[in-house]
């Protein structure tokens, strides 16, 4: 049974977590089907996160859980390839700014969605951001900030962006500190998420395929 | 003494009415002329009646957070504002001579740079260091005390702080890692060791840089005391005359780190607790001893990770609030009134800080719904805030004026609400903070009311 497994993890019971992928993997469950069980368990993590059960700590601790569960088990699974099922993200804090909690988050939520995402860093120029677009070629761009200072490194961005003629091919978040909807406008981005789950579902439905 | 800061004293109402007194007096402060005194004395009239919700003030007083902003306004760099402290005098009186807030903002955070670059502080990048002279400067979030060191920090947080946090956040004092354990040192066979770690080259070396940081340190204070003098001698009361925080962001912020003290509360919950206690009467005396050379009654204390989305409400309640509360009791048993300035937003937690004493702390929001604020723990405590910054930075005038105007309508009825801002306001346009200040004092007017 993994069913334990989900719960202990969504209960945030790292012990006994942890304990449990021990004992399935030396039962000799399939690896795979443990990787499923704690995609299951993110799964309902992020919905206790959305209905404002959980809150930031509940997704750190449910990132260290996966963590540790993933490095035991990945030397084990050999022909598992990478199947970007939710598509591709490029995500960074703007030039500027060396913050990187918040972005960090979205990346681990992402990831434990289904997404590939490429994570440029902190105190990215516009250049940067325009680079990794040509050659990751994402369908989203997330950029992250906290200071009153991103405010213009996030038009910048965009404009840089524009300007190179990949605007089209991208959508653009923007989320972290002091960010809003009007600044959003402000930067001529697609959209503002409030918080991490909220650039999740974003990304969701930026990249949902007819 | 467990039960320490937990009731209030009996002789707070007291105690806070010496000390309004003796911020309204000013005494030594060279005051321009007779208006300018009168000036001083009416607008620290306007806080106390907005704290004491006693009686309404004649109008609300209007008190933003100038943060780097006057530097922008003056048009020299953070570097500058750093590095040169005639500079950074002149940028903070043009702000304040300009725009006429009702208090003065003192640069208490803009530290002189040569006390950082002389410790080698490792927890900032600041401009010339790390960032670019025109940039603000900016936390390096890190680990810099280990989950399995709460033990240590719980069994003596001075020794913590010297022997190991120290050497990690200062490059330049990584030798008071040798600092002798001081209570040993009681008896004549502990004499000697306890005078050994001083002889040694690199400790002397590191007191070198102490006494160079102190003196630096002295310099830039005389500056700023010689600014401050001149600013509040024209007719404006400082808004704040101190410095704490709540022992979990002590924490939190530039011990274990964010992401560190969210996983503490799943892994390390009692030594957590038990650690926020510990450092309650540190960071009581901080204030109060702050408060006490400034002749100031309200320590300014930023709060950072109980904010809305960063803990769940039993978390707040477990972690955060408890020792937070006693922190507010222990400043209101001195007199003071503590200035809680809760970044990010607290609807969640308003019910939960309205166990306060009444008339006796000022909470400042930042992106907390003020009619709920005022309804709420506004009932016990003065509300300040909460112009948004991304208004005043890329907003008009008119729009920052009709913000004003339905603020003042939600959180400025009956009195005990100053006027002020959701965060520092570097990046706002010049046009929104004048607008802000000219519309707010005229519209906060009660007389007309």
């Amino acid at each position: 049974m993994t069913d334990s497994l989900v719960q202990a993890l969504v209960e945030m019971k790292e012990a006994e977590a942890l304990q449990r992928a021990k004992q399935l993997l030396a039962e000799g469950r399939e690896p795979l089907k443990i990787l499923e069980s704690c995609s299951r368990a993110m799964e309902i993590v992020g919905q206790r996160f959305e209905k404002g059960v959980y809150f930031l700590p509940h997704l750190m601790m449910a990132g260290e859980m996966l963590k540790q569960i993933s490095a035991m088990i990945k030397p084990l699974v050999h022909e598992r390839k990478k199947e970007a099922k939710g598509g591709k993200v490029l995500i960074g804090t703007v030039e500027g700014d060396i913050h990187d909690i918040g972005k960090n988050i979205v990346i681990f939520l992402l990831e434990a969605n289904g997404f590939d995402v490429r994570d440029l860093g902190i105190n990215q120029k516009p250049a940067k951001f325009v680079e990794a677009i040509q050659n990751f070629q994402p369908q989203v761009v997330g950029m992250s900030g906290l200071l009153t200072l991103a405010f213009d490194s996030m038009k910048n961005t965009v404009q840089a962006i524009e300007e190179a003629g990949l605007r089209k091919n991208v959508r653009i978040m923007i989320g972290g500190g002091v960010v809003t909807e009007k600044i959003k406008e402000y930067t001529g981005a697609d959209a503002y998420a409030a918080d991490a789950m909220a650039g999740v579902r974003l990304a969701k439905e930026w990249t949902k395929r007819g | 003494m467990k039960d320490r800061f937990v009731e209030i004293s009996p002789e707070a109402d007291r105690k806070q009415e010496e000390r309004f007194n003796i911020w309204l007096k000013g005494e030594g402060i060279p005051f321009a002329d007779a208006d300018a005194e009168a000036a001083y004395r009416e607008r620290v009239t306007l806080l106390k009646d907005a704290i004491q919700l006693r009686q309404r003030p004649s109008r609300i007083p209007i008190c933003p957070s100038a943060g780097f902003f006057p530097m922008q306004y003056a048009g020299i760099t953070m570097y500058d504002a750093m590095y040169d402290y005639q500079a950074l005098g002149k940028a903070w009186e043009i702000y304040h001579q300009d725009l006429e807030p009702d208090a003065y903002n003192g640069p208490t955070t803009i530290v002189p740079g040569r006390v950082l670059d002389i410790l080698d502080l490792k927890l900032y990048q600041w401009p010339g260091h790390g960032v670019s002279k025109e940039r603000e400067y900016q936390y390096v979030e890190e680990e810099y005390m280990k989950a399995e060191e709460y033990q240590d920090l719980i069994d003596d947080p001075t020794a913590f702080f010297l022997n190991v946090y120290f050497p990690r956040i200062f490059g330049s004092l990584k030798p008071l890692a040798a600092f002798p354990l001081l209570p040993p040192v009681n008896e004549i066979p502990m004499v000697p060791p306890a005078a050994m770690p001083f002889g040694a080259e690199n400790m002397k070396a590191a007191f070198e840089s102490l006494a160079k940081a102190g003196e630096e340190a002295l310099r830039w204070r005389a500056a700023v005391r010689e600014m401050s003098g001149r600013i509040m001698g024209k007719g404006f009361p400082a808004f704040a005359g101190g410095f704490t925080k709540a022992p979990f962001d002590v924490i939190g912020d530039s011990l274990r780190g964010t992401k560190g003290v969210m996983l503490d509360m799943f892994r390390y919950p009692d030594e957590l607790k038990e650690a926020c206690e510990r450092l309650i009467p540190s960071m009581i005396k901080c204030a109060v001893g702050a408060c006490r050379v400034s002749g100031h009654i309200m320590p300014f204390i930023p709060l950072h990770k109980g904010a809305d989305g960063f803990m769940s409400q039993e978390q707040f309640r477990t972690f955060y609030w408890p020792t937070l509360r006693k922190l507010i009791i222990g400043l209101v048993n001195e007199g003071l009134v503590p200035q809680l300035f809760a970044e990010g937003g607290y609807n969640d937690r308003l019910e939960v800080i309205s166990d306060i004493p009444n008339g006796k702390v000022v909470w400042w929001f930042d992106r907390t719904d003020m009619k709920k604020a005022k309804e709420t723990v506004g009932r016990v405590a003065c509300l300040a805030g909460n112009v948004p910054l991304d208004l005043l930075c890329t907003g008009t005038p008119d729009e920052v004026k009709a913000y004003c105007q339905e603020l003042i309508d939600d959180a400025g009825v009956g009195g005990g609400f100053i006027l002020s801002t959701g965060a520092g306001i570097q990046g706002s346009r010049k046009e929104n903070v004048k607008a802000m200040i000219e519309f707010a004092k005229r519209y906060g007017s009660y007389q007309n009311r």
